[in-house]
């Protein structure tokens, strides 16, 4: 599949992706933040107080997938089966058998039987050791990791939209639309971003959706300069001219002919919208503004480091964590950028 | 010892990816004192590389030299240490480049940047007195080469300085300090018929003042029988033939240099069924003009204009070619972008009877079908992007009512038509040379079934032998379709071999019009003298 997605490729697009992959460095870090992002999106199946797979009296049962009353199990209540009780798992062991995930504890499970009063530190169950609130701290960072990841790309993804666009609009039909978006956009880049999303994270009630479309508000900005310096440049390009003698109409010269050439720019710093997206994120949650208390975040865990400094297995983690994945992202956005870079290219 | 530098079985090589590239073959010549060396091939020769060897620019250690050396005065140049090398450059040898506005500095003024070129090769400069001797070089350079005021000129940046100006300056700062070798890389080539003849006999004077010897690199024959006592040929990175220029360019040996040497764009433009006055109009323009903004006061209307294009008049007959000659700014493409209303425009233009300037753009979409253009740069009018195919097909996609399988054949009997191998449909533009490049632009504006074509200097980015067959084409498609061609060009061969009618544009205003032989064998007008003279 590589190799057709390869030919595919146009020429000049191939020799990109040899330079990507000829960088040593660019490329192993790619391929380490994609195996640990693949993992994380199965989060579910590695961390869970949920098991993957029950055989009980003959039947096969996945809780993870679906949520079986006690009853099922032949317990009392028509709740639901709350696996880490030793009475639930004793009554189906003793008719089958349960395949658990690595780790027995969701990232919002209250562990009730620790040795030490939490924050406790790492033992062969906690393998990162747990936090003030008895949660296992490996399974908070690998759904925060999935939920920073998450986050980051549907706020480039759609930064990157928003920004082409605008971007493309100025640039392409310049004078009075370029002049009045430009002023628009000193301005709004004069706003305090920080305090009007403090504001309003204090308004609202903060949830994925809501986070993603007020920091939307001010990400979008970021692309536009570069897609309008393409667009201004592209517009009189002779093969533009060209299209518009045949009588093109002005959204497809942009979208078939300018496009692809902003696409180079807007691709190196697309890395690097999405390291800043994480960074954002994790200091909103930081101060208390991000997401709503209780979800998994690398932010969250990382003030509770701050506020637990005889627990140092805290802000290690958070640390470590944060820093690795923001450096492997610029590495992966370094390989990116050099393998666009024409002047490596010819000769 | 006669001969000042001396390249002995030299070969550049680049590494590419995994692979070698080998450019040049293992050439070797020699340049003697006081004498002029030109070193002629078609673009991709290898002859600048070979230029740029002698001074080290290439860029190292992507290039490199399998074989060879290259002595000058004794001196072995490829494996001199870096800090001797940066001695000579600039200093023994001085470099002209092809484009003079790019091989100078737009940021800082004319004096500055000749008296770098002093200071950095001249010790003692610390002083106050060496400044102001510096600045009294600088003068006295700028005088020799022939500057028009130069004490004026001094302060000027290079984007106040025309074309000639410019190379001048160049000029000046190679010979800043009197070099012994004088590498000029197409020195004309960027600039205007009438000021070539002017730089070319200042090299000349030069050449004979400070006893230098030149090494010329240029493609255009006519320069090199002007300009040199000895002529080397080059073809895919050889020499294939050497010797006395007049003796090589009387009586040449190799086939290419023959072809080289013939393929000056000739032959007569289609004859015409009807004489011309009989034909009727196609396109015809009243008072076109065009205008751009100078100073934009930010409230207010714009009161200050650079005219571009003044109340130009224009009649173009059916299946004729009428010539548009001027020197570059003179405003010949303006008009072409002007009628294609591709720029805005005060003034009429009449197509097929029909007022099309006040149109707005979804009715003038309709017309836009019955006039394309071809731009000069195959290169740059091409979209990188796109394969051959896309390009082509283009302009078919807006009829709409079309399917796949007949936009296939429109495209497959398109590109027989301009002698493309249909096989090639599915490559990308960078696979193509320059002359199959203007092909693919002729085919994507003649797919739509034009009766005009606008042609911006079709063939002045191709080697002489391919503009050939480009006017060969050109004509075979006047013939067989009826085409109107309005043909835009500096080159006065060129529009020789293709027009019927001839205007000739000087700043924005027609100075002369009339039919082909007429305008070109008793020109009436001192400007159309000058560019007719002018022209090697």
């Amino acid at each position: 599949m590589m190799a057709t997605f390869y030919s595919r490729c146009s020429p000049i697009n191939q020799r990109r992706l040899e330079t990507f992959f000829r960088n040593k460095r660019a490329s192993w870090s790619l391929l380490i933040f994609l195996s640990l992002f693949t993992i994380s999106l199965f989060a579910e199946f590695v961390a869970n107080d949920k098991p993957l797979l029950i055989h009980y009296d003959g039947d096969l049962y996945s809780p993870v997938w679906v949520d079986y009353p006690e009853t099922t199990f032949d317990g009392d209540f028509d709740t639901e089966a709350d696996y880490s009780d030793p009475y639930i798992t004793n009554i189906i062991e003793a008719k089958g058998w349960i395949i658990w995930p690595p780790v027995r504890y969701y990232f919002d499970t209250h562990i009730a039987n620790l040795p030490q009063p939490a924050p406790s530190p790492p033992t062969a169950n906690n393998w990162l050791g747990t936090d003030d609130q008895a949660r296992d701290v490996f399974a908070r960072v690998l759904y925060g990791f999935r939920i920073s990841i998450l986050f980051a790309l549907a706020l480039t993804l759609g930064s990157s939209i928003i920004g082409v666009a605008v971007g493309a609009l100025q640039g392409y039909y310049g004078g009075k639309v370029d002049l009045y978006g430009q002023r628009l956009l000193e301005i709004w880049g004069g706003l305090p971003q920080l305090f009007v999303l403090i504001i309003l994270a204090s308004i609202i009630t903060p949830n994925f959706g809501w986070l993603l479309a007020v920091m939307l508000l001010f990400s979008w900005t970021s692309l536009v300069d570069v897609v309008r310096a393409e667009f201004l440049r592209g517009r009189n390009l002779e093969y533009v001219r060209a299209a518009k003698a045949l009588g093109v109409s002005d959204l497809t010269i942009m979208y078939r002919h300018i496009l692809p050439n902003a696409m180079v720019a807007t691709m190196t710093m697309l890395p690097f919208i999405l390291t800043g997206a994480i960074t954002t994120l994790t200091s909103l949650d930081f101060l208390g503004f991000g997401l709503p208390a209780g979800s998994a975040s690398l932010g969250e865990l990382m003030s509770q480091g701050k506020g637990n400094l005889h627990a140092p297995w805290l802000a290690i983690t958070a640390f470590l964590v944060l820093s690795s994945m923001l450096t492997l992202l610029v590495f992966v956005g370094e390989g990116i950028r050099d393998a666009f870079d024409p002047r490596l290219l010819t000769r | 010892m006669s001969d000042i530098l001396s390249v002995d079985q030299l070969s550049i090589s680049f590494h590419h990816g995994n692979s070698d590239t080998h450019i040049v073959k293992s050439i070797s010549f020699v340049i003697p004192h006081n004498k002029t060396v030109a070193l002629v091939g078609e673009s991709g020769s290898g002859k600048s590389l070979t230029a740029h060897a002698i001074m080290r620019l290439l860029p190292y250690p992507s290039a490199f030299h399998p074989s060879g050396s290259i002595t000058f005065e004794s001196r072995d140049l490829l494996s001199l240490p870096l800090k001797k090398m940066t001695n000579i450059r600039g200093n023994e040898i001085g470099m002209i480049f092809q484009e003079p506005m790019s091989a100078l500095n737009p940021l800082h003024t004319v004096e500055k940047q000749i008296a770098e070129a002093l200071k950095i090769h001249q010790a003692n400069t610390n002083t106050a007195s060496a400044t102001s001797s510096i600045k009294e070089q600088v003068l006295a350079l700028l005088t020799q080469v022939k500057i028009q005021a130069p004490k004026t000129k001094l302060k000027a940046y290079p984007h106040q300085l025309s074309g000639g100006q410019r190379q001048r300056v160049m000029i000046a700062m190679a010979l800043a300090n009197r070099p012994k070798l004088l590498i000029a890389d197409e020195p004309t080539t960027a600039l205007d018929v009438t000021v070539q003849k002017d730089i070319l006999d200042l090299l000349r004077e030069l050449q004979a003042i400070y006893q230098m010897s030149v090494l010329l690199i240029t493609h255009d024959l006519g320069v090199v029988k002007y300009m040199a006592d000895h002529v080397l040929v080059m073809k895919q990175g050889e020499i294939i033939e050497s010797g006395d220029a007049k003796s090589l360019l009387s009586n040449p040996q190799e086939d290419y240099t023959k072809q080289l040497i013939n393929s000056h764009p000739s032959g007569n433009p289609v004859t015409l069924a009807h004489p011309i006055e009989e034909l009727s109009t196609l396109l015809s323009t009243h008072h076109l003009g065009v205008k751009f903004p100078l100073s934009k006061p930010l409230f207010g209307r714009c009161k200050e204009f650079f005219h571009a294009l003044k109340q130009v008049d224009i009649d173009l007959k059916k299946g004729t070619t009428l010539g548009v000659l001027g020197e570059s700014g003179s405003g010949k493409s303006t008009l072409a972008l002007a009628i294609l209303r591709l720029i805005e425009s005060s003034g009429d233009i009449h197509l097929d009877g029909k007022k099309v300037s006040e149109l707005d753009g979804k009715s003038f979409n309709a017309f836009r079908r019955s006039m394309q253009i071809v731009f000069q740069d195959p290169f740059s009018s091409l979209s990188p992007r796109m394969s051959i195919k896309q390009i082509i097909s283009e302009g078919l996609h807006l009829q709409g009512n079309l399917d796949q399988v007949d936009i296939d054949t429109k495209v497959i009997n398109i590109m027989e038509e301009v002698d493309l191998d249909p096989e090639m449909q599915h490559r990308y533009p960078h696979e193509f040379s320059g002359g199959q490049r203007q092909r693919i632009a002729i085919a994507r504006a003649l797919i739509l079934n034009p009766r005009m074509l606008f042609l911006d200097e079709p063939t002045s980015a191709l080697d002489r032998a391919v503009q050939m067959q480009v006017i060969e084409l050109l004509r075979k498609l006047q013939q067989e379709r009826q085409l109107s061609y309005i043909f835009i060009s500096h080159d006065i061969h060129v529009v020789k071999a293709l027009s019927h009618q001839i205007i000739v544009i000087k700043d924005g205003d027609i100075v002369e019009q009339g039919l082909a032989d007429v305008v070109l064998n008793s020109p009436s007008h001192p400007y159309t003298q000058k560019l007719l003279t002018a022209t090697l």
